[in-house]
């Protein structure tokens, strides 16, 4: 994992001083809320439906067990008890007191964390794959660029005040596992007659416009990947639309002025920056990339599990993943209990990961954008002590991938900017469809929910998708069908007209037969949708 | 009838005019009348509330109810943490508030 030096920790603690200054000039009146909202976003601050909400940037989704404990020590001391593992892949808390949120950023200090990049027009808290470093397929660790691109970007003084927020995804398998095509920026790593390197794809994104990212360029060395993003941020920071905020993402700039037209003025702007020597030194990155060294693996490990308990078989069957070394296991943590919040997590059950990830899997942890952690390096081994231990902490679901494994953003529950409440919708749908057997039958179905527009839940990307809206006061759902955030990525088509709560419920049910009845062999609900479309769905949800 | 919401400053807490200060029960809340901008002006300068605004709302059998979804969960708290709401031992507040 990457550790701060000496620069990235006096940054940090000098902005958690220039804060706790804003924020006692808040609390006597020296400065207005108008004066002060900026300056707590720009430290991840929001105030709330209930109360202010603070939201922690976990880079590229990566913690150290200790990183992991102090979450939950916050949750417990400040927090009531609890937080939220976003899409993200951060962390919100959701009952922070203003008076509070200096001493809290100061303890995110002591373990190398802050809320920078969490919020306001800059570039955001980069996020990737979180099997990097572990994964077979990938062609090299996407970590050592995603913390290159996190230090270019933090406090860049000509991207800070972007027309819209930024959002940029690594990854290194065919695999997606992070949404990459639905970012603003994604990088693909690939090799090219033995040289890493990366394809760009710009303009993608959720929210009200969703749009999936072409290929802007096929191939960038890693040495030049700096001073091409610079590129590609100076056009849409130049050309990107100030005047409406909802045509201020560079999906909108790309999709308006054309693929090529803006591929053009990258590469001019390219050209431009190439001489001006802007790429950091080759031993930078090979600092960085130092750091994200793989552990010391032991050798001579078997491969072997006892499935003999019924319970845990179905679990590592389900949870665990291939690693690349021989006798490890990559462990999925679900947050996803058929009765609980999607994404939550309480303060008890934060530190048992942090204890499992020291204990078990070299001292390092993940977080998924589909709200759930994960264990990057377990001896097949220990698989056995770690179940039990995420049994006991009721963190043992086996449901990655299928129906109850469902995103849901806060939705109304929390959130100012939602019209109706996701939350409680997942866990409706996780009861309809909590018998294992019946999830097992249905096999991989992502299911995904947004309380609003703005699609904090990805319901774009779902294979089943489901948006809140506001019908004159009464909460309002509509059904989408077929999207994907994975290497297939698409955008899923809404149904029809919006249903009740219950209604919506009934309608996954009558998909999810329609499926059953129709798919062919070796297909998933994705594959039987694409190959029959939406005609079937639509006479068995509506008549 | 018209109430005054915010959130207090210092801790963020969802609160509610009640005529001679903010509470955190929107049973105590008060018809600001036409007065509620002027008196979420005042409050915010006397740094006592944070975000004001003036919803409708309806007097009747059950107390104050906000007219909207969105105020009722605020005044309520999460629907889906009971532990965590204003009024824990009322049976029938799920109902109110949707």
């Amino acid at each position: 994992m990457y550790r701060y030096d000496s620069y990235d920790q006096a940054i940090v603690d000098a902005r958690v001083e220039e804060f706790r200054d804003q924020t006692q000039r808040r609390l006597t009146g020296a400065l207005t809320e108008d004066q002060f909202k900026p300056l707590r976003l720009m430290n991840g601050l929001y105030l709330q439906l209930h109360a202010y909400m603070l939201r922690v940037a976990i880079p590229y989704g990566t913690l150290s067990g200790k990183q992991m404990r102090k979450l939950g020590e916050i949750a417990g001391k400040y927090d009531k008890g609890y937080g939220h593992f976003t899409t993200r892949q951060n962390l919100q808390y959701n009952w922070i007191k203003l008076a509070d949120a200096p001493d809290i950023l100061a303890e995110l200090a002591t373990v190398e964390m802050h809320a920078i990049q969490t919020s306001g027009n800059c570039i955001r808290n980069i996020s990737s794959d979180q099997y990097a470093g572990v994964s077979a397929d990938e062609v090299a660790d996407p970590r050592p660029w995603a913390e290159l691109l996190r230090q270019w970007s933090s406090f860049h003084p000509e991207f800070t005040y972007l027309p819209r927020k930024f959002k940029i995804c690594v990854i290194a398998s065919d695999d997606d596992r992070a949404a990459m095509r639905l970012h603003d920026i994604g990088l693909k790593l690939v090799e090219r007659d033995g040289v890493v390197g990366a394809e760009v794809y710009a303009g993608g994104g959720m929210g009200r416009t969703p749009m999936v990212a072409p290929l802007i360029r096929d191939f960038v060395a890693e040495d030049e990947i700096i001073s091409y993003l610079e590129a590609c941020l100076r056009v849409y920071n130049r050309y990107g639309r100030r005047d409406n905020k909802y045509k201020a993402r560079i999906k909108i700039l790309v999709h308006e002025i054309g693929v090529e037209e803006y591929k053009r003025q990258v590469e001019d702007e390219f050209a431009h920056m190439r001489e001006l020597g802007l790429n950091p030194p080759v031993e930078e990155l090979a600092r960085i990339r130092a750091f994200f060294a793989a552990p010391a693996y032991e050798s001579g490990l078997s491969d072997e599990i006892d499935r003999s308990n019924r319970a845990f078989a179905l679990w590592v069957d389900r949870q665990v993943a291939a690693h690349k070394a021989p006798g490890y296991a990559i462990v999925n943590i679900s947050l996803k209990p058929i009765d609980g919040i999607p994404g939550d997590a309480s303060a008890e059950q934060i530190g048992l990961v942090a204890d499992l990830a020291e204990a078990y899997s070299f001292d390092e942890l993940r977080v998924t954008h589909a709200q759930n952690l994960v264990l990057p390096h377990v001896k097949k081994a220990d698989l056995f002590a770690v179940w039990q231990k995420l049994v006991a902490a009721g963190l043992a679901e086996a449901n990655l991938d299928l129906i109850t494994d469902i995103i849901a953003c806060p939705g109304l529950d929390y959130c100012a900017l939602a019209n109706a409440r996701s939350i409680p919708l997942a866990q409706k749908i996780a009861a309809r469809f909590a018998a294992a057997e019946r999830q097992a039958e249905i096999g991989e179905l992502k299911l995904k929910i947004s309380g609003c527009i703005n699609a904090c839940g990805h319901h774009h990307a779902g294979h089943i998708g489901i948006l809140g809206v506001d019908r004159r006061g009464v909460e309002n759902f509509q059904l989408l069908l077929g999207g994907s955030g994975a290497e297939d990525a698409s955008l899923g088509q809404i149904t029809g007209p919006g249903f009740s709560e219950d209604g919506v419920v009934d309608a996954i049910e009558k998909v999810t037969d329609i499926y059953l009845a129709e798919r062919e062999s070796g297909e998933r609900f994705l594959d039987t949708y694409r190959r029959i479309g939406m005609k079937p769905f639509k006479e068995a949800i509506y008549g | 009838m018209k109430i005054l919401t915010g959130n207090d400053l210092a801790s963020g807490d969802v609160i509610w005019w009640a005529g001679d200060g903010w509470s955190r029960q929107v049973s105590d809340a008060v018809d600001v009348g036409t007065h509620g901008d002027d008196l979420a002006r005042a409050e915010e300068a006397a740094l006592r509330v944070v975000g004001a605004y003036v919803i409708d709302a309806t007097l009747g059998e059950d107390g104050v109810r906000p007219a909207h979804i969105k105020d009722r969960i605020r005044a309520f708290g999460p629907t889906v943490r009971p532990d965590l709401i204003e009024q824990p031992t009322e049976a029938d507040i799920g109902k109110w508030v949707i």
